[in-house]
């Protein structure tokens, strides 16, 4: 864009937001950088009225807008063909409404997470949604960048429990959808649609979730395994017993090493570590706690564990806290991290894991590796030296398991990647099928193209 | 119907999987609401390539088409409101695989709900969605209404237990999204597609999450004076974080009609009865039920019994789920609402429907799910007598709209079809009603898939409201 126009849009979006809150210099827009490029104008509205005002003038002014919470994910996604304008929705914050009566709560987009789950903790009640970068994520980017939590094993994903939405669509318009009661069939569920959009379709300004009441007790148990084959006969004979925990992770030794070492507070539990750790969490009344205990520990012994460990409820929570942060550690864990996310059906997990231990094996790259509810896998990959022949040994892994995408149920996204290999990585694609209908979703919800041009997947 | 479309159906499906006579569509005209609508031919499909044929003809000839699964449907939804081509999915019926490991079954639109979880109970799974219709039901009609169940409590909705569809699009394309994975690639698709109604594509195979039995179930009848007790043990038991798998609701004077027709054992006498159910672990369930007994009995419950064996429970469920029908003693007809409201305001809820219920002079009844706000008042009239009717009419009307004002919603299970379309206004925007129409279009641009569903008159997709039977111009609610 150039200067004078970046001027003259800059002071229409003033007359919106005031002039405190819009900015075009450079030092303040480098932290809105994405993949490298920076913004031209950075605009940060106090309400939803305001956000959609800010469209609608980037909509006159074909600009392209890629709306943002506290950035914490704002790396995940393609690099985008165009980024005019940062709409940042912080101070777009606050609890709109909650009845702890209703175990239902709207709150605005900017609502950091961990101020969100204090007003639930004082009544008693929480979000299943501990995801990574929870301290500083907003409810919309966590929203919008779709990353679960690690107690999606019984509480599922955002898609279970947000029950409605408000946000501003590609026309400038606020619109909703769903509501505020925990079953609902009105209308068509658009909310869904926000869940993992990367910006992409709606600048998000209120979610609805449905909340739970915390457990009288979360505790946890640790078993750990010399073979992998132990961990997931474990894995599986839990999944296949009556016992239906909150977390179920299996971490690997590398895992063990990189996050969970003699700094961290749930270390005691992680001495005896060996190639495969399996971490179950579970909830309920002290009788309910020590019938897992009892059943774990039984299920550990038929799987030949080599150590295993009860977890309180404190140690737990500092587990959880690991576990929750594992994609964020993962990122931060070399200044060349690539981060991985896939998802498989329980019976592909194997099959995976020789793919990624053959490339491990080959490449001399360390995988750090966790398994997510038996389904999704992350994993970090952070090599050394010698950039280039990584690059190849990278794109061959990709190369595989491209291959091992087109033989079974399997799918895989680039997290997070040092923004030079980015356009050489990229993401697997969509099937032709997905895409098509994806593009009839993107069209209707932004016709003009305004929201994060070109970084969804296929380039939407 | 133009004769050539019948006969070129005829010639690609096989004349028995066409049906044009009058006696034959009569069958055809209702499902499980109020309303009626006829098509001009049903046809049988037996394969997605059959869809996408008749898709394509229809277009073709500019002809309207609606999706119906058993059409037990509650709001129209499966009503050829437009006449045309009824494409009926009871011959698509095959469950396609089972896939034990990863707990997931595919299966053609017209399988029964609960034929599937009698497909996979052998290895202690099931599919959870629970309509009290699941006896005769079909998936396909439970994803595109996103139909509940008592047990949505605990489990949630039909779009919590679908991660893959197979669609014929309104051009007759063919396009699949999702599958087996837990985590879509992209956008959310199936979650935009289930209970979308039928306006965006014909679903033609669904690929549904199946479900782990819990080890231990225990349910419970508490019996109480009022309807009042009831539903604030209800709230309570909401407030206190104690969240049963179903907890359900019947008020005394429908339950002596359920009772005439089952024989469960309900109490003639009372104001009310919750039907409450846990699930789970054996110690969890124990601590549980014992909890809900203190919160009913802090309710002045009179009773709480437990049932103690499967047939005895079965036999409860059996009174809860065919409760409505039982209802057919008592008035020659009878209007099922579905709305939801807030769950602390559950009491102040029912003593409004009571009101209303005095203001038009006509009983109304509850059954319903009152775990999660979502009522079911029952009003009972005589279509025959025309003031009675318009009562009726009026009564549903206000009910409907107060749940909307005390911050509920429209329908909670049964789904908006033609039954609600005018009453979307009460809670949409013209601006939602836009994104709607644009959604709308993007993927059914000529309105030919299930028209008239939905969208109110002036926000749709410029179709014509077809109203044949005084019962369609006057049930508006």
């Amino acid at each position: 864009m150039s200067l004078v126009l970046t001027e003259a849009i800059a002071s229409r979006f003033e007359n919106v937001v005031g002039s405190s809150y819009v900015r075009t210099g450079p030092a303040e827009l480098a932290g809105y950088e994405i993949d490298g490029v920076p913004p031209a104008i950075l605009v940060r509205p106090a309400s939803a009225e305001e956000a959609a005002a800010v469209v609608q003038i980037a909509v006159e002014e074909k600009c392209s807008v890629i709306p943002c919470g506290a950035r914490t994910s704002l790396a995940i996604g393609l690099m985008p063909a165009r980024y005019d304008v940062a709409l940042d929705m912080t101070r777009v914050e606050g609890i709109v409404h909650y009845d702890p009566g209703d175990l239902t709560i709207s709150v605005n987009a900017g609502t950091r997470l961990a101020a969100l789950s204090k007003v639930l903790a004082d009544k008693k009640q929480f979000l299943p949604l501990e995801v990574p970068f929870f301290e500083e994520a907003t409810v919309g980017g966590a929203i919008a960048s779709g990353l679960d939590s690690p107690l999606r094993h019984f509480y599922g994903t955002a898609r279970d429990f947000v029950i409605g939405a408000e946000f501003v669509d590609g026309t400038g318009a606020l619109a909703k959808s769903g509501g505020r009661v925990v079953k609902n069939v009105t209308g068509y569920d658009f909310h869904k649609l926000m869940i993992g959009s990367l910006g992409s379709l709606t600048v998000i300004t209120r979610v609805n979730f449905r909340t739970f009441p915390l457990p009288t007790s979360r505790r946890g148990f640790v078993a750990s395994f010399v073979q992998e084959d132990g961990a997931f006969e474990f894995v599986r004979d839990l999944v296949a017993s009556p016992l239906t925990p909150v977390v179920l992770e299996v971490i690997s030794r590398e895992f063990v090493d990189s996050f969970l070492g003699e700094k961290s507070s749930a270390a005691s539990l992680f001495r005896d570590a060996q190639a495969w750790t399996v971490c179950v969490g579970f909830e309920g009344s002290n009788e309910v706690c020590e019938r897992y205990e009892r059943d774990l520990t039984q299920l550990s012994r038929t799987a030949s564990a080599q150590s295993a460990t009860v977890v309180n409820d404190l140690e737990f929570a500092a587990l959880l806290n690991v576990l929750r942060e594992a994609p964020a550690l993962m990122k931060d864990r070399a200044a060349h991290s690539l981060v991985l996310r896939f998802v498989s059906v329980p019976g592909n997990l194997r099959e995976l894991l020789r793919v990624l231990n053959s490339f491990a094996s080959s490449s001399q790259i360390s995988c750090v590796v966790l398994v997510r509810s038996a389904s999704i896998v992350y994993v970090a990959v952070s090599p050394g030296d010698g950039e280039e022949t990584t690059l190849r040994q990278i794109a061959s892994l990709c190369k595989s398991i491209e291959t091992l995408r087109k033989q079974m149920d399997l799918s895989g996204v680039l997290l997070f990647c040092p923004r030079q290999w980015k356009a050489e990585l990229s993401v697997w694609n969509q099937t032709a099928d997905a895409l098509d209908i994806a593009r009839r979703v993107k069209n209707s919800f932004d016709p003009g193209g305004t929201f994060a041009s070109g970084r969804f997947l296929g380039g939407i | 119907m133009n004769p050539a479309i019948t006969s070129e159906l005829q010639s690609s499906l096989g004349p028995r999987n066409v049906l044009y006579r009058p006696e034959d569509l009569a069958l055809y005209e209702y499902d499980g609401s109020v309303d009626r609508a006829r098509p001009e031919l049903v046809v049988f499909p037996s394969s997605t390539a059959d869809v996408s044929r008749i898709v394509k003809l229809a277009v073709k000839r500019d002809v309207p088409i609606v999706g119906r699964g058993a059409g037990t449907g509650l709001s129209g939804g499966a009503l050829a409101l437009g006449g045309g081509i009824m494409i009926a999915f009871g011959r698509m019926n095959q469950i396609l695989e089972v896939d034990l490991e990863n707990r997931r079954a595919v299966v053609q639109p017209g399988v029964v709900n609960f034929d599937l979880t009698r497909a996979v109970e052998h290895a202690g799974l099931y599919f959870a969605p629970d309509p009290s219709s699941q006896k005769s039901c079909t998936i396909g009609g439970n994803v595109s209404e996103n139909s509940g169940g008592p047990h949505t409590l605990a489990y949630g909705v039909t779009t919590n237990h679908v991660t893959g569809l197979e669609l014929v699009l309104p051009d007759g394309e063919i396009k699949r999204i999702g599958g087996k994975l837990s985590d879509s690639l992209g956008y959310d698709l199936c979650g935009l597609l289930v209970g979308s109604e039928g306006t965006l594509a014909l679903v033609t195979e669904i690929t549904a999450k199946l479900s782990k039995k819990p080890e231990a179930v225990k349910t419970l009848l508490a019996i109480f004076e009022t309807v009042d007790d009831a539903s604030e043990t209800v709230t309570d038991l909401t407030a206190r974080a104690i969240t049963p798998a179903a907890c359900e609701m019947m008020d005394g004077w429908t339950l002596c009609a359920v009772e005439d027709y089952v024989h469960a054992g309900f109490p003639r006498d009372c104001g009310a009865v919750l039907l409450i159910e846990v699930e789970g672990l054996v110690e969890a369930v124990a601590s549980q039920s014992a909890g809900i007994e203190e919160v009913c009995r802090a309710h002045n419950a009179r009773e709480v019994r437990t049932a103690k064996d499967d047939q005895e429970r079965e036999l409860l469920w059996k009174g809860r789920k065919t409760a409505f029908g039982a209802l057919g003693r008592l008035a020659p007809s009878n209007y099922v609402l579905d709305a939801v409201i807030p769950r602390s305001k559950l009491p102040q809820a029912l003593r409004r429907v009571l009101e209303i219920g005095k203001e038009s002079g006509l009983n109304i009844g509850n059954i319903f799910h009152a775990g999660d706000g979502n009522l079911h008042p029952l009003v009972l009239f005589d279509p025959r007598d025309r003031s009675q009717f318009e009562r009726a009419v009026k009564a549903s009307g206000d009910i409907v709209r107060y749940c909307v004002e005390i911050g509920g919603a429209l329908t909670g299970e049964h789904g908006v079809g033609m039954e609600k379309s005018e009453l979307m206004t009460l809670m949409f925007s013209d601006a939602d009603f836009a994104l709607m129409r644009r959604v709308h279009n993007q993927f059914n641009p000529t309105g030919l898939l299930n028209p008239g569903k939905v969208f109110p008159m002036g926000k749709g997709c410029g179709e014509t409201r077809v109203r044949t039977s005084p019962l369609h111009s006057s049930v508006a609610v």
